[in-house]
């Protein structure tokens, strides 16, 4: 019969879903950075003139600063010079519905299982896609007009609510936060914006999804939500990426503003193409995630599933600067094959009574490498403030890795901050015990993962809870020899 | 049912099991009874299908199929069912989805439909009845944070509700008390039909009180060196296993 590590090889050796290329034509800006290459993004998107300087002045930050070297894993060079900076479908005119947009592209979608068809707005999800750079369709617009929600590609509000954008646009995430972040205020192509009014209870999921198709381009998009007073939003952003033997950078940014009473909660789905089990190709996904609860009781709660990309480096964070305020954050990281995820959050509390929860699970198998890095830090003012941290691995077999780098740093003696660590691996006794109740081992291993997984998948909304534990037994599928 | 014929086994490289030979039929109860280490457990590793065991020379028979050249999961499906003797956590899988996906698998095995909701659910309730096993416990994570009766109690439920031909029962009575041995013995009596069996596995007497068997066997150093009817086990609780272990050797003496 087939042994734990047979099981395990198997799981490694499995290909990927969603591999496939669009082929359709496509406006590819040649490879290289320089101001043109920024000045033609701009002109290209008709930006105002702050727009353009506030991009020139992400790239000085970004020619200033150097690649990290704290991270717990090696640095592959990146040429920033070989990479094309847009890239975007070839269209004769904007679309003003679903039947105009090219056939291929539906079908893209179509195949990555979220049709952006009328069925999934009959589900209450409104959708909008970016394909590449540009955002090709949003759905439910209309309804959501109707209450004053505004939900539309990062493009579109620059054109259409300049004003909200200008003033909350690198309000979270400076130009010069860090050298990713800086690229992407130079480059960044497209991306989504929300604004949710006072008051105002967003009645659906707003999710995007995004793809990276053309070879050699980098997907920088920025997204901006903003949830005024005392209003509520859940947002999803899902990824996926074809099969490539060049690797690709994403180094989206993702600014969160939580007024008041507000409570925004922001799930993503990574899947992004891991590379091969040599560890050849995959996406480079380097993103800068962060959100502030600037008024008082507001929440701001980050879930994320990643199980796909070459290198997941990114620490969605929340500035906790309201009284009272709340953040969250639920990972699941997986990694398999040559994988490696450096994940993890940073909870600043600022405000008085200000609580947070950390709740990390990470999964490693192959030779997969795995860090939670956090940082809980409680400032001088933020009296009585909480925070609980729960940081669990899990390994399967005896190849890969697991780290964990929790930072606390206080300067209020009234605080109460908790951090609890486990490390476990998947017993050969579970695998046995379910495969005596008549499951083969391959299920089992996805049910012992999603149990394991559980308390994060229980914070995503319901239908994508479903697409996750899904996307996590396909991730460690493998045919049992 | 079950026909083992001069079963060997041996665990890295250690001779446990030295020649069993055993028949069950539908409808019997057999009680496997012996001194710690005389291969109980491991008699119920072996049918089950346990990797760390291997199987030397012999072969095992359950219901005409050859039982040893199947997975663990397909001697499952086939209807062999092992009460563990330590039933195994798994967190956050809770005990109501794992049985679904067992009966799921087990059904699909078979060329059954799947189970509807709806009559999964009465059969949960059924079954949670006659075996007198909390209600609460159905829901909660599988085996997490359980008592040690409360495990074994479990093992008694998803055998109820996967309904084996062959239940193995691996000294289900260890650490239960005297209520919870009564329950567990209920559960038994109440699920013994004359078309499936069980091969119960035990230390003490004790539980044979309730469940009566047809048949008690006594294992001792890889063989079983005597069989008789539930007397044996009364008389085992009396004179000990020792006067065993003396006639054990001085047959081994003689074949030599």
């Amino acid at each position: 019969m087939a042994n734990e590590n047979e099981i395990l090889d198997n799981i490694a050796n499995k290909e990927y879903e969603f591999g496939f290329v669009t082929d359709i034509e496509m406006d590819i800006l040649p490879a290289g950075l320089n101001e043109d290459t920024i000045r033609y993004i701009s002109e290209k998107k008709k930006e105002p003139a702050w727009l353009l300087e506030w991009r020139l002045k992400g790239f000085q930050a970004f020619r200033k600063q150097k690649l990290p070297e704290w991270q717990n894993f090696t640095l592959p060079s990146i040429d920033f010079q070989k990479i094309s900076y847009y890239a975007a479908p070839r269209s004769k005119k904007k679309y003003n519905s679903l039947d105009e947009v090219d056939p291929e592209l539906l079908a893209t979608f179509e195949k990555l299982g979220i049709p952006l068809s009328e069925q999934k707005a009959l589900a209450g999800v409104a959708v909008d896609a970016v394909f590449d750079s540009i955002s090709v369709a949003t759905t439910y617009k209309e309804k959501l007009k109707e209450l004053g929600i505004i939900f539309c590609s990062f493009g579109e509000a620059v054109q259409e609510h300049p004003e909200i954008v200008q003033k909350y646009v690198g309000s979270v995430v400076p130009h010069s936060d860090n050298i990713f972040a800086a690229l992407n205020a130079a480059v960044f192509s497209d991306g989504s914006f929300v604004y949710i009014p006072k008051g105002v209870r967003c009645p659906m999921e707003l999710s995007t999804y995004f793809r990276i198709n053309t070879e050699n381009t980098g997907q920088f998009e920025r997204t901006l939500i903003i949830a005024d007073e005392g209003s509520y939003v859940s947002y999803l952003e899902g990824c996926t990426a074809p099969m490539r033997d060049e690797n690709q950078l994403h180094a989206a940014v993702v600014e969160l503003i939580a007024l008041g009473n507000a409570e925004i909660k922001y799930s993503t789905v990574q899947n992004w193409y891991p590379g091969d089990k040599d560890g050849k190709g995959g996406i480079y996904n380097f993103v800068t995630k962060r959100g502030i609860c600037k008024g008082a009781n507001a929440k701001i709660s980050w879930t994320q599933v990643e199980t796909g990309s070459a290198i997941t480096w990114k620490y969605p964070s929340v500035i906790l600067q309201g009284d009272n305020s709340t953040g969250e954050f639920y990972s699941v990281a997986v990694t398999r094959n040559k994988q490696i995820a450096d994940t993890g959050t940073k909870m600043h509390h600022i405000g008085r009574n200000t609580r947070s929860r950390i709740i990390s699970k990470g999964i490693s198998a192959g030779q997969g490498q795995n860090s939670y890095r956090g940082l809980v830090q409680i400032g001088a003012k933020a009296d009585e403030a909480r925070n609980f941290t729960q940081c669990d691995s899990l390994l399967i077999g005896d190849q890969c890795g697991a780290h964990t780098f929790p930072y606390i740093e206080s300067k209020n003696n009234t605080a109460t901050v908790e951090h609890e660590a486990t490390t476990s691996k998947i017993g050969e006794d579970q695998i046995f015990y379910l495969n005596q109740r008549g499951i083969d081992s391959e299920k089992a291993i996805a049910l012992i993962i999603n149990g394991y997984a559980r308390e994060v998948l229980n914070q995503l909304p319901m239908e994508f809870a479903v697409e996750a534990q899904k996307l996590l037994s396909i991730t460690l599928e493998g045919s049992v020899g | 049912m079950l026909i083992i014929k001069n079963l060997h086994a041996e665990v890295e490289d250690k001779k446990i099991l030295k020649g069993i030979d055993l028949t069950v039929n539908a409808g019997e109860i057999h009680a496997i009874m012996g001194p710690n280490g005389s291969g109980k457990s491991s008699l119920a590793s072996v049918l089950a299908g346990r990797e760390s065991y291997q199987v030397t020379e012999g072969e095992v028979l359950f219901e005409g199929k050859n039982l040893l050249e199947m997975e663990p999961e397909t001697r499952a499906r086939e209807g062999l069912f092992l009460a563990f003797q330590y039933p195994i956590e798994i967190p956050g899988v809770s005990n109501i989805n794992f049985l679904k996906t067992a009966i799921g698998e087990i059904r699909t095995y078979k060329g059954l439909p799947p189970m509807d909701a709806k009559e999964f659910l009465r059969l949960t309730r059924e079954k949670q009845k006659l075996v007198e096993f909390d209600a609460q416990l159905v829901n909660r994570s599988l085996n997490e944070g359980f008592s040690g009766g409360e495990k074994k109690r479990n093992e008694i439920f998803q055998l109820a509700m996967l309904q084996p031909s062959l239940s193995i029962l691996d000294e289900t009575d260890s650490g239960l008390d005297i209520d919870a041995l009564r329950i567990v013995a209920q559960g038994v009596n109440k699920l013994r039909s004359d078309k499936n069996a069980f091969i119960i596995i035990t230390h003490y007497q004790r539980l044979l009180e309730y469940i009566i068997p047809d048949f008690v066997h006594v294992l001792y150093n890889g063989r079983i060196v005597k069989s008789g009817t539930k007397e044996l086990a009364l008389e085992l609780e009396e004179k000990g296993y020792d006067w065993l272990k003396e006639e054990s050797r001085e047959q081994e003496a003689t074949t030599i």
